[in-house]
């Protein structure tokens, strides 16, 4: 009954209650198997490649050390234990904690414990709320950039079809999406740093208690730059929905009414243009809170992304599994809050 | 949409072009003024100064495996540790030649050792103290060696002490009931001021072992296990005032350090800031333009700057092609067919395009020199050969690697595997270089990678993965531990260590080259213990179990405005951090 009288009615508070609870044990059961592969990953598949739980173990111990250290490593990390049991301990650290011995001083990772970097000797959620400030200012601020000029050049792009701003705005929006970010990024810094000197402090993040000044000055790059590139993909998008739709039928009605040409643009073509528009954003932020790996590699901010990079690099599975949780969890975030909007807008998913 | 592409053309030639003109630029303070030429800085201090302030800015695109001296093992920590804290003996900090030698920090002077070279003795020198002023004792330096013999506390540092003390089953003062936690005896302490250790088999350069951060003093009230890292009691010119890992490290000046106990080290600036996690290309940006003074890694600089260097002469005047104690090299597997015949692993040795190999690694500036065998010459002993000359330009000899393939009894050549590192891209090239040269005399090579992080534990260092999947050619680099005979060869030649997996030493397999180095490890006169060394060197090169192509130059970069920069050799080739100003 696509259209037809019952998708107009209004919504019965059970069914939205109902459909926020299945949701939500969708959302949790989602986290819980991304922990089971993401666990299987790092523990399992390695033993099915032929690795024993010493290989692994050596990971952690100095290039000389000797089977006797390599052992040690391996029962205090419990990689001797089976499987099950060690994703166990892993799950029941994230609910009620786990302590660890460390020579003289004992530590106690408190729930959300999610592990114990025995390469940094840093329980791992700590370092994962010290991260999530810079990868969150980042990719707000770069939200903002992004949706204010990609969906404002898309707009005009369209209504400006053929002439040299529609052409230079696509021009320059493909030429966003196709230059990767560590080449627009060096390159940036290279100008307004380096050669122009407009910010000394880009590559150099201070937190924005320690000194606001310093903190915006870091950021102002890697916001532009990011947002260049998101920018461009929002601009193309904008462009298509909107030309679409200002050839739909309810536009021409719109006009023929005689209703201004401002409203028939901002009030019904563009609203309708919006909606595809907000659900890609939502997910792109809810993907880039997760880490946006290669601007805070380039611009050298510590960011969730760059901790996952260094976590990999370093063989540090325990924060490779806590930044990987913490990226999902974002994503399931995202799609939860898209889909229980899309259910706002839409009462027929509500209804399927 | 095809006539935007001509834009888009237009904006990148527009914004390479303002590259270009941004990379030469340079800043002021990195690249103009100053006394330094190309290569200066290996030879004297660049920019001499003895004025005291300023901040000395420093980065590193990684982190620390450890600021705890108990628990450490990169080279460049090594060098920065010295900031912080005294050694028994260290590396004179010097450039040249010199800089070889060690010298007495802590102590008085070199090691006294028995006559059975089992027993080694250090006294103190006096007036020496922590930051808070209190006095440094010797129980201090026995508690550090205590400490880094625990590797489960520990586990990244070197395991020197575990292997040649006579713990008499000693494991760890966290688990040492004695008063003081001082029960090991293998190390005495019979005043606050004489340090002995002993030895359960003789050791005649225990000097080295005496240099490296285990014999850090650590003051047991101040230990806080694992977490003493969060604050390191300093001894040296510096103290640490933050350090966030990942992130910052922060030094200012340790008001209770002597300079008149310390000739070794200088204390020039205020304070030493050092930022973690910064991106390599940018360190390089930032050196360039001045903004940092030093790149803590010191591997040299990536390939985007290099190549400005190389091409443009105000840089190459701040520039240094520093060699250092690491040899990229081949190694053969005699478990292998057929290279369990001599005469085939002598046909690569005289086969192998060097020269491609080391264009690979890119070349004479920021690769390094064409390496003819083991040790290289940064290392004492080590004895110029070329047992296997590979032509004039070496591309290889043809007609000698022939000749050895007919006398192995394969003269049109057989199949063979060169294994690589996934993530190492030169090293992958290098190994298509050895592909293609083999070719050439009828060797038909197929090249397997594998990630470096199980390189060892699971492929090219297990045996029994290696004879099972015939990897007969192995691509496989080596630093010294310390530019010395031991430090550098007992992990890569001695057959005694080589166990199921996790091997270092991937083919070398000579009782001969055994018996010498035990030889060596019991003989104290250094010239007599580097011939030793050098008798290794050719012996192995007879073996042809190794195949030596390139003795590796970091390509670092010293700013203009940096002061006193020179590199120093008994440091694996880079700057001394602790003689640098920036006034």
């Amino acid at each position: 009954m696509v259209g037809g009288r019952d998708a107009r009615r209004p919504p019965w508070p059970g069914t939205v209650v109902t459909f926020l609870i299945r949701r939500l044990i969708a959302a949790i059961a989602l986290l819980v198997i991304v922990s089971m592969v993401t666990f299987a990953i790092f523990f399992l598949v390695p033993r099915l490649t032929g690795a024993s739980t010493a290989d692994l173990a050596s990971r952690y111990v100095g290039k000389s050390a000797g089977p006797q250290a390599i052992h040690e490593v391996e029962v205090r990390l419990g990689l001797n234990k089976p499987l099950a049991i060690q994703y166990w301990n892993f799950v029941k650290g994230i609910v009620v904690g786990a302590h660890y011995d460390f020579g003289p001083s004992k530590v106690y990772c408190g729930p959300p414990c999610f592990g114990y970097s025995f390469i940094n000797q840093t329980p791992v959620w700590p370092d994962l709320l010290d991260r999530a400030p810079v990868t969150l200012w980042l990719a707000a601020g770069a939200a903002i950039i992004w949706l204010l000029f990609g969906v404002t050049t898309g707009v005009v792009s369209a209504l400006k079809r053929g002439s040299a701003v529609d052409r230079l705005s696509m021009g320059l929006a493909l030429a966003g999406v196709s230059l990767p970010i560590f080449f627009t990024g060096l390159l940036s810094l290279a100008i307004f740093r380096d050669k122009l000197g407009w910010f000394p402090n880009a590559g150099t993040y201070v937190g924005f208690t320690q000194n606001p000044i310093q903190w915006a000055s870091a950021l102002v790059l890697p916001w532009v730059t990011l947002a260049f590139l998101q920018a461009a993909l929002y601009a193309r998008l904008t462009r298509a929905g909107m030309l679409e739709t200002m050839g739909e039928d309810y536009i021409r009605t719109a006009r023929a009414k005689g209703l201004p040409e401002r409203t028939v643009i901002v009030r019904h073509a563009l609203r309708a243009t919006l909606t595809p528009v907000l659900t890609v954003f939502g997910l792109d932020l809810g993907i880039l809170l997760g880490g946006a790996v290669l601007t805070e590699s380039t611009f050298s901010l510590p960011g969730l992304g760059k901790f996952a990079i260094e976590s990999i690099n370093n063989n540090d599975l325990p924060r490779v599994l806590g930044v990987v949780m913490l990226g999902a969890f974002f994503i399931v975030l995202a799609n939860l809050i898209v889909d229980i909007l899309y259910a706002v807008i839409d009462p027929r998913v509500r209804l399927s | 949409m095809r006539r935007s592409i001509p834009l888009v053309a237009t904006g990148l030639a527009a914004t390479l072009t303002l590259a270009a003109c941004g990379g030469g630029s340079g800043g002021s303070g990195g690249s103009s003024s100053g006394d330094g030429s190309f290569n200066a800085g290996l030879t004297r201090a660049v920019n001499p100064s003895t004025k005291t302030g300023g901040t000395l800015h420093l980065a590193n695109a990684g982190d620390w495996d450890n600021v705890d001296p108990a628990d450490t093992y990169y080279a460049f920590s090594w060098n920065f540790a010295r900031f912080y804290g005294r050694t028994l003996m260290m590396f004179k900090s010097v450039p040249g030649k010199d800089g070889l030698q060690l010298t007495p920090d802590l102590a008085q002077g070199p090691g006294q050792h028995s006559a059975d070279l089992k027993t080694w003795t250090y006294k103190l020198k006096p007036g020496i103290k922590y930051e808070d002023g209190t006095p440094v004792k010797a129980q201090d330096i026995k508690y550090d060696v205590e400490r880094t013999l625990d590797k489960k506390t520990f586990p990244n540092g070197p395991t020197y002490f575990n292997d040649y003390l006579d713990l008499q089953g000693y494991t760890s003062p966290y688990n040492d009931k004695t008063p003081g936690k001082l029960g090991l005896k293998a190390v005495e302490t019979p005043d606050d001021s004489t340090i002995i250790f002993h030895l359960k088999k003789p050791f005649g350069a225990f000097d080295y072992f005496a240099m490296q951060p285990s014999t850090m003093p650590v003051p047991p009230a101040k230990d806080t296990g694992a977490n003493y890292k969060q604050h390191v009691v300093a001894t040296g010119p510096y103290k640490f005032e933050n350090y966030t890992p990942g992130k910052s490290i922060t030094l200012v000046r340790n008001t209770n350090w002597d300079p008149s106990t310390d000739p070794n080290r200088k204390q020039l600036p205020d304070r030493v800031e050092v930022q973690l996690g910064i991106n390599a290309d940018d360190v390089d940006n930032r050196l360039i333009n001045g903004s940092l003074q030093s790149d803590v890694q010191s591997t040299g600089v990536q390939a985007a700057a290099a190549a400005k260097i190389q091409s443009q002469p105000q840089l190459k005047k701040n520039a240094d092609a520093a060699p250092t104690a690491r040899l990229w090299y081949v190694a053969v597997s005699g478990d292998v067919k057929p290279f369990d015949n001599v005469h085939c692993r002598k046909a690569i040795e005289y086969a192998a395009d060097k020269q491609a190999m080391q264009t690979a690694f890119g070349g004479p500036l920021s690769g390094g020199d064409i390496a003819t065998h083991l040790i290289m010459p940064v290392l004492a002993g080590s004895k110029d050969m070329n047992p296997y000359p590979s032509g004039a330009d070496n591309h290889g000899d043809i007609a000698k690697a022939k000749q050895e393939l007919a006398a192995c009894g394969q003269p049109n050549g057989f199949k063979t595997v060169i294994s690589a590192r996934t993530e190492r891209t030169k090293e992958v090239n290098a190994a298509l270089a050895l592909q293609q040269s083999l070719a050439k005399v009828g060797i038909q090579a197929e090249i397997k990678k594998f990630p470096q992080g199980d390189y060892f534990k699971l492929y090219a260092g297990k045996p029994e993965y290696v004879k099972k999947n015939g990897l007969g050619l192995m691509m496989m680099a080596w630093a010294a531990d310390w530019p010395e005979g031991f430090g550098y060869l007992s992990q890569i030649v001695d057959s005694r260590v080589i166990r199921e997996a996790g091997n270092t030493n991937l083919g070398v397999k000579d009782p001969e080259v055994d018996k010498t180095l035990d030889k060596a490890v019991v003989t104290a006169d250094t010239t007599a213990r580097n011939d030793l060394w050098a008798q290794i060197d050719a012996k192995v090169m007879d073996d042809a179990y190794i195949v030596p192509f390139l003795n590796v130059k970091g390509l670092m970069y010293r700013p203009a405005n940096v002061k006193n920069a020179f590199i120093n050799q008994g440091l694996n080739g880079e700057y001394d951090f602790v003689q640098m100003g920036v006034k």
